[in-house]
């Protein structure tokens, strides 16, 4: 190696190295300590797992942790669910013009803040909101109905913000599926369904992959839509995080359950690529 | 299934109503957004009270329009501060970074790669609290070994800034590198050839190849800082870019103003999406 193509390479790993390090990795190491570290007195600490265990022996921290979990699975199967067929659309139905137009739209989203999407749904769902009234207008229903505040609401938020991260990678996915292997599936005998399952399906992996994996990542990590939609009962794991670091001041009880939201991240994005046989570079590149 | 395919005109009929409902609700939260920042009532929730513009214009309370809401003006310029360092530290490290996975060779390179994507799996939140940490433990070491206060390292703009360009960094780099990799190395050969040496054939020849990528990413980024919440929250001082503003405002009780000033945020998205979508039109191949 000549001394100038060492230089080249020291000069591009340096601000590699120091974004890297001082702004994800040593943090990271950093809230690891102070996680185990547990208070015995003023300004006195001692090592020890107390704060993961407070978090198994608290019954609130345990459920709400769970229930965060299960919930961000649900909105991702959801999303799945309900974006499948609309890529599907995209990507083999609709043509030329309208084919970009819709591709665009679903993008939408994206271009606009979380909290004004959120305040969106806010205005449709509350009990003085758009729906209430459409509903009373039409004789439905003869008093205000509260549709915000509730689970329900909450998910409905979630596959909001995350529909585009599903979407977007099943469209490209699809759109390298060729025409004539559907055709196929069908000149064989296969119908709809058998085909949707043995050719489409399988063909469309690493999209769905990719989508359920930034879904879940997505809706674990959220704050907004479950703090404002769900309203005083709404029990996300990021809201313990911020009380315990903004409102109780308790640090080393917040550090320990962000290692163990990050885990929960981590592992799932693990087993998803595990199970499918995909690299994280695949994924996000 | 694919127009190909013959299908009952019923199935076909509820294939695509499907689909148009669906962008019913993808638009739905934003066109409501957008319409009540007109309705001349003190809450932004029907009936309709017919048209106005004084959340926009209007000069004293109860219906202060935004130009001249002080607050909302003023964390306005915040965001638009923050969003620039983060816009111009993303872009330079980014640019950087895929020089340096594109074009140099170095040991453990699919490692450092993986870690190079590591910020885009880590729930924002959790980015925040680990910087707030770490930033915490630094200054109380610099407090107690010298005896003065490093005020950059409590919550305030600077860490805003550090926090969203800790994980914006890793998406300028792959929007930057992606465009590298397509690049025809035998144009910098030619320049080389001709007398060039390494740092003009890459200022004169790579980096107007790459302009397309840079002021995509450059967009990208100051969006993506602009609308900015979960890492903001956790990180941000006495001075609250407009994220926050906004989402204070909403937990008090909304008024129509917040629409206004979402119906700001969005059409400022769109413009800026418009440049985007220009540029990426007129990127040379």
């Amino acid at each position: 190696m000549s001394a100038r193509t060492k230089l080249s390479l020291i000069l591009l790993f340096a601000p590699f190295a120091l974004w890297l390090g001082v702004l994800i990795i040593i943090p990271h190491i950093d809230m690891f300590l102070v996680s185990i570290r547990e208070k015995i007195g003023i300004g006195q600490y001692r090592i020890g797992p107390a704060n993961y265990m407070a978090f198994f022996t608290e019954p609130l921290y345990w459920n709400t942790f769970m229930r965060t979990a299960l919930m961000s699975i649900a909105a991702t199967l959801l999303t799945f669910l309900i974006g499948f067929p609309v890529a599907f659309y995209i990507a083999k139905v609709a043509r030329g013009r309208l084919k970009t137009t819709l591709f665009l739209m679903v993008l939408l989203p994206f271009w606009v803040s979380e909290l004004v999407r959120t305040f969106g749904w806010m205005i449709l769902l509350r009990e003085t909101g758009v729906i209430s009234h459409t509903l009373q207008w039409l004789g439905l229903v003869h008093r205000p109905v509260e549709l915000l505040y509730n689970d329900g609401a909450i998910m409905v938020g979630l596959v909001y913000t995350s529909m585009l991260f599903m979407v977007v990678p099943l469209v490209t996915t699809l759109d390298s599926l060729d025409d004539e292997l559907i055709e196929a599936g069908y000149d064989l005998g296969g119908n709809g369904w058998s085909v949707l399952r043995e050719i489409v399906i399988p063909h469309a992996m690493p999209g769905i992959v990719s989508g359920s994996i930034v879904v879940f990542m997505l809706s674990l990590g959220n704050y907004l839509t479950p703090v404002l939609m769900g309203g005083k009962n709404s029990l996300w794991f990021t809201e313990q995080i911020y009380q315990q670091f903004i409102v109780r001041f308790n640090w080393e009880q917040g550090a320990a359950f962000g290692f163990l939201l990050l885990f929960l991240s981590s592992l799932i994005v693990w087993l998803g690529l595990k199970i499918t046989g995909q690299t994280l570079r695949e994924t996000m590149g | 299934m694919i127009p190909s395919i013959r299908q009952p005109k019923w199935l076909k009929a509820l294939y695509s109503g499907y689909v148009a409902l669906f962008f019913l609700y993808l638009v739905a939260p934003l066109v409501v957004v957008a319409v009540f920042a007109f309705n001349d009532s003190l809450f932004p929730s029907p009936p309709w009270q017919g048209f106005t513009l004084d959340w926009f214009f209007g000069t004293e309370e109860p219906k202060l329009g935004i130009f001249h809401d002080d607050a909302i003006m003023e964390s306005i310029w915040i965001s638009v501060f923050v969003a620039f360092w983060v816009t111009l530290l993303s872009v330079a490290v980014g640019t950087t970074n895929a020089f340096l996975f594109e074009r140099e060779k170095f040991p453990f390179k699919d490692f450092f790669y993986i870690l190079m994507l590591l910020p885009l799996v880590i729930p924002g939140i959790i980015l925040g609290i680990s910087i707030l940490v770490f930033t915490n433990t630094v200054a109380n070491w610099v407090e107690t070994a010298f005896g003065f206060d490093i005020e950059a390292l409590r919550p305030g703009l600077v860490l805003v800034i550090l926090g969203q360009f800790s994980f914006i960094a890793t998406i300028t780099t792959l929007i930057i590198a992606a465009r590298l990799r397509k690049f025809d190395r035998t144009l910098e050969e030619a320049a080389l050839n001709l007398g060039a040496t390494p740092i003009v054939a890459v200022f004169t020849i790579t980096i107007p190849y790459l302009a397309p990528a840079i002021i995509g990413a450059a967009i990208i980024s100051f969006l993506m800082s602009f609308e900015n919440f979960n890492t903001t929250l956790m990180l941000v001082g006495s001075d609250a870019p407009l994220t926050i503003t906004m989402f204070d405002r909403l937990k008090e009780g909304s008024t129509p103003a917040l629409n206004a000033v979402s119906l700001l945020l969005m059409t400022s998205s769109a413009v800026l999406a418009l440049i985007y979508i220009a540029f990426q039109k007129k990127a040379p191949e």
